[in-house]
């Protein structure tokens, strides 16, 4: 994110977030206009394709693309800031000397793209004389002329500012009517117009949509100095404005009161319940560290699934690719050839860009691959990767995955993680049937701080809230609580996973990988899963 | 684009302002050139150079503000993110922490460019990255590293009359080198002003040589150790707490830094005496702008001083509220360390754990800056003032604000980070020394290399 421009706009400098910032301000309006003609994409594409044709280069890719962001920022009664960002252009990847080449540029003119196309392939050409490992492309057969959308109801873009803004206000005022002393809320909106070409053939228009309405609600004991902060429960989507009209059919009450939201969000009732549990936070029991069953909700698992299951099986990480940034993977190819146990007979979790409602969908990824789902453990053994174009014949496989990505027209596309799932168990069995049959347990739901080793072994999560489950029962909030988990050990102590009606989705819009790191959007799916005798620490810590 | 120098900066800036119908106009051009390389497996991977200038106008009508940039510079283009911003201004609510832009401002230049880091070519570039990879493929080791560089410029003017112009360089390298067995793992960095001063071959012996050394470690108890911390893994845990700092978030009450009852506890000593931090924006190591994201002369300050508070960040509109002087933001933090390297630090311990540097740090508990993260890439157990043998990685969780009151002794001070700046790193810039600190908590082992 070197080259990126940072904006902290929450306005809170501890916890604030940070938000990149690729591109221009533009004003609201051009937000609506100002799509490139396909026609118009084409006959750039197919310029910078045949210029670097002629340069000498095997294979080309061109991404054309328009990358609109807007962002309102609120904390109390007040706006503190409306920004909208576009950011145009185009990049150009060739292979040249059996070895890659990326230019890229912001000036959309047959030249200008032709230009970009002769640099790339003398980039190629100069690294490849200290190259070793020559590119291998897994074959992909040419799509022809295609587009693919989100299916969205209502564009985000289209909805006048006005009305975000009330509704943001709403959901704060309902916070600060039900005890908090501080919110912040964020409506952030992300459209990707991106258009691909290759030289095998394919022209895909794609037409993609993300929402995310980040909030926090703090309760502050001045009294007493302690402070406790609960987020909001909205998960970061890949839908239209649709995902804010509070449909009551996607409300999910959970065991203990707390409620969650599947593809309909509403922001002023959890507003409203964030300041009431923060306000509960302030006085809950702290927890007695020790081993404990945890019960872990689809708004918290994601989380973890994304640390440990998403990145130990991108197959760049397990090569060494990452090694001087993100780190390698415990997962090495020998496990997957000796059938090694990733999680018990329980679990099945798989990779797939397909799923409607989820940051990752798209029909195409970033080097025209179709989308599609597969296995990465199944049944509790380790089954694949997450590979693309030029991983495959590592693996010994013949077809990328279709998870290559690039955050903007100006960055090389590389493998990305698609979204990683928790397959729902086979029996009906609902969150309050699998506490019920705990003795001694915690129900966590929200996810909390979170960190991981660099090959993806000890990893540990807090939490937004948690509850105390003795003999089968929910007996109310407790506080500090983080677990410590070893992966492989953590995914063979699962003992039972909710059934398909209790599935929902989480996700992040800012998985960071890469040197510049580049950011990408990734859902997590699962239903509510138990997971025995996990290790319980106490974060409660006193100043003096 | 190429960089403009003052002449061309100020006058684009002024023809910018020149267009504005608005109350008050503020515009802003930051542009630079960012090369880097990047090499994994003993072989480069990519290489790649950014070209970026943007100009960015913030308008007011009284209190609706307005922002928009742009990246051309001819007149009409001008005229145009003028008009954009107008019109988003227009449309946006009244901001009741809308503070006016700053008065004219006296700023002093300070040594943020240095001609051999903007020289820096593509060929350098490829002779770090084979300077990183050969002593490695020699050793039947294996080498993942990445250079990035950036010269750029930053200037910025208001309809107030205000001006200021300066230019910026950076560099910054780190290669992390592991057994090809995968046993071991061993790290370096460099971030420098002066890139003459740079020497991959002899840096990337530091790497080596923790590989080598952290293979075949062995399995400590977790618990409470007295850690010998080098730079690198002290930077991260003052960074989070730094964060804190934060005059509006502390007089909320929702800060380590809030006082029972209400208010802040600004001037009141929480750390060790030995603890004295300052900024300073002409610092030849660690360089910044002279002024900061507001337009505010920096100046040298206090941070801690022999353990006491002696700064929080102030907003303007906060400072106002809270009826204070406008405070500026720093742009480094400077701690001050001793004479002692880190090996002299090893010599005066007799039981320890030496940590290389730290992963992943994350906030568990605001409220008490406790924090959790990894060590990694060469952690070794101390006896009798020796390094014994490596051990395996722990997970922490600790607060920097405990660490700072368990010093045992400090040790040289180095740059870490350059801060932000044209296109280069993020955040404050930070020098730092390496720490022994005593009853530092550890809560697990990590299997990971």
């Amino acid at each position: 994110m070197d080259r990126r421009n940072f904006l902290t706009i929450t306005g809170l400098t501890a916890a604030g977030l940070m938000i990149p910032l690729p591109g221009r301000l533009i004003a609201a309006e051009a937000l609506a206009d100002g799509r490139i003609e396909v026609a118009v994409k084409k006959a750039l594409a197919d310029r910078a394709l045949t210029a670097a044709t002629a340069a000498g280069a095997s294979y080309c890719d061109v991404r054309i693309g328009r990358y609109l962001n807007q962002f309102v920022v609120t904390r109390e009664d007040k706006v503190q800031n409306i920004v909208n960002t576009e950011s145009i252009g185009a990049g150009v990847r060739v292979i040249a000397n059996g070895t890659w080449g990326f230019a890229a540029t912001d000036s959309l003119t047959p030249d200008a793209i032709a230009a970009a196309a002769v640099q790339a392939v003398a980039i190629a050409k100069a690294n490849s004389i200290i190259q070793t490992e020559p590119v291998q492309l897994a074959p992909v057969k040419g799509v022809g002329e295609v587009s693919w959308a989100t299916p969205i109801k209502k564009n985000a873009m289209e909805v006048p500012v006005k009305d975000k803004v009330d509704l943001l206000l709403s959901a704060n005022a309902a916070a600060l009517a039900a005890g908090a002393n501080f919110v912040n809320s964020t409506l952030f909106l992300v459209n990707e117009q991106k258009y691909f070409a290759s030289t095998d053939g394919s022209y895909i228009d794609q037409d993609v949509h993300r929402i995310w309405v980040p909030m926090q609600v703090t309760a502050v004991d001045q009294a007493s100095g302690k402070f406790r902060s609960r987020s909001g429960f909205g998960s970061p989507m890949g839908m239209g404005y649709e995902y804010l009209d509070a449909d009551p059919a996607e409300r999910v009450e959970m065991p203990g009161g707390a409620v969650s939201y599947r593809h309909s969000y509403n922001i002023v009732e959890d507003a409203a319940a964030a300041a009431r549990q923060a306000r509960e936070k302030l006085t809950a029991p702290s927890v007695k560290p020790g081993k404990y069953d945890l019960v872990l909700d689809p708004d918290h698992l994601w989380l973890t699934i994304h640390e440990s299951v998403g990145h130990p099986l991108e197959l760049d990480r397990v090569l060494g690719y990452e090694a001087n940034f993100a780190g390698t993977s415990f997962a090495t190819l020998d496990k997957r050839e000796s059938g090694f146990r990733y999680g018990s007979d329980l679990v099945t979790l798989f990779a797939d860009k397909t799923q409607p409602h989820s940051l990752g969908a798209v029909g195409y990824d970033d080097e025209g691959v179709p989308t599609k789902r597969w296995d990465l453990v199944k049944d509790g053994i380790l089954v694949d990767y997450q590979k693309i174009r030029d991983q495959a014949h590592i693996l010994g496989q013949d077809a990328s995955d279709g998870c290559c990505y690039a955050d903007s027209w100006s960055s090389v596309q590389f493998q990305r993680m698609p979204n990683v799932s928790l397959a729902p168990g086979k029996k009906a069995l609902t969150p309050e049937q699998m506490i019920a049959d705990v003795e001694d347990g915690i129900y966590i739901i929200g996810n909390g701080s979170f960190s991981i080793d660099q090959q993806r072994y000890n990893a540990q999560f807090g939490g937004q809230l948690f509850y105390e489950i003795k003999d089968g029962k929910i007996t109310g909030q407790i506080e500090d609580v983080a677990y410590q988990i070893r992966t492989p050990e953590f995914w063979n102590a699962c003992t039972a996973i909710c059934d398909e009606s209790d599935y929902r989705i989480g996700g992040s819009f800012f998985d960071g990988k890469g040197q510049p790191s580049q950011s990408s959007a990734v859902s997590h799916g699962s239903s509510t899963a138990r997971f025995n005798g996990i290790n319980v620490i106490n974060t409660a810590r006193s100043l003096g | 684009m190429a960089m403009f120098n003052e002449s061309e900066a100020r006058a684009i800036l002024e023809k910018t302002i020149g267009f504005s119908n608005a109350d008050e106009c503020t515009a802003s051009l930051n542009g630079g050139i960012e090369g880097n390389v990047r090499f994994a497996r003993n072989t480069v991977s990519t290489s790649g150079l950014v070209d970026e200038t943007t100009l960015a106008v913030q308008v007011a009508f009284g209190k609706r503000v307005g922002t928009a940039t742009i990246n051309r510079f001819d007149d009409a283009s001008l005229e145009r993110v003028v008009r954009r911003a107008e019109e988003l201004a227009r449309l946006a609510p009244e901001n009741e922490e809308f503070m006016p832009a700053v008065d004219k401002q006296d700023y002093t230049a300070t040594p943020t460019f240095v001609q051999a880091t903007a020289d820096i070519t593509p060929e350098f570039r490829s002779r770090v990255a084979a300077d990183s990879i050969k002593p490695c493929r020699d050793e039947n080791l294996v080498a993942a590293g990445f250079l990035s560089d950036t010269r750029g410029f930053v200037a910025t003017a208001n309809s107030k009359g205000n001006f200021g112009y300066q230019t910026l360089t950076s560099m910054d390298y780190t290669c992390t080198v592991r057994t090809a067995d995968d046993a071991g793992s061993g790290w370096v960095a460099r971030n420098l002003a002066d890139a003459s001063k740079f020497d991959a071959g002899r840096e990337i012996r530091t790497a080596i040589s923790k590989a080598k050394g952290s293979a075949e470690a062995r399995a400590l108890e977790p618990g409470k150790y007295t850690v010998v911390l080098e730079p690198a893994a002290v930077s991260g845990l003052l960074m989070f707490m730094l964060f804190g700092f934060d005059a509006r978030q502390a007089d909320e009450g929702r800060s380590f830094l809030s006082k029972k009852g209400g208010g802040n506890r600004l001037g009141e000593k929480l750390f060790d005496e030995r603890v004295n931090a300052f900024a300073d924006p002409s610092n030849t190591d660690v360089p910044v702008l002279p002024w900061d994201g507001d337009g505010l002369v920096r100046n040298r300050r206090p941070i801690i001083e022999n353990g006491v508070v002696r700064h929080l960040n102030y907003s303007r509109y906060w400072a106002k509220k809270q009826g204070i002087d406008p405070v500026p933001q720093p742009g480094n933090i400077i701690m001050a360390g001793g004479d002692k390297t880190t090996e002299e630090l090893v010599a005066s311990t007799r039981r320890g754990i030496l940590v290389t540097r730290t992963w992943y740090i994350r906030m568990v508990d605001p409220q008490s800056v406790l924090l959790t993260g990894l060590t990694r890439d060469g952690t070794f157990y101390i006896e009798n003032g020796e390094v014994k043998y490596p051990v395996k990685n722990f997970r922490f969780n600790e607060s920097p604000v405990i660490m700072l009151n368990n010093i045992e002794e400090l040790g040289k001070t180095i740059r870490i980070n350059a801060g932000a700046g044209v296109g280069g790193g993020q955040g404050i810039a930070m020098m730092v020394p390496a720490m022994k600190v005593r009853d530092f908590t550890f809560t697990s082992l990590s299997d990971a290399v």
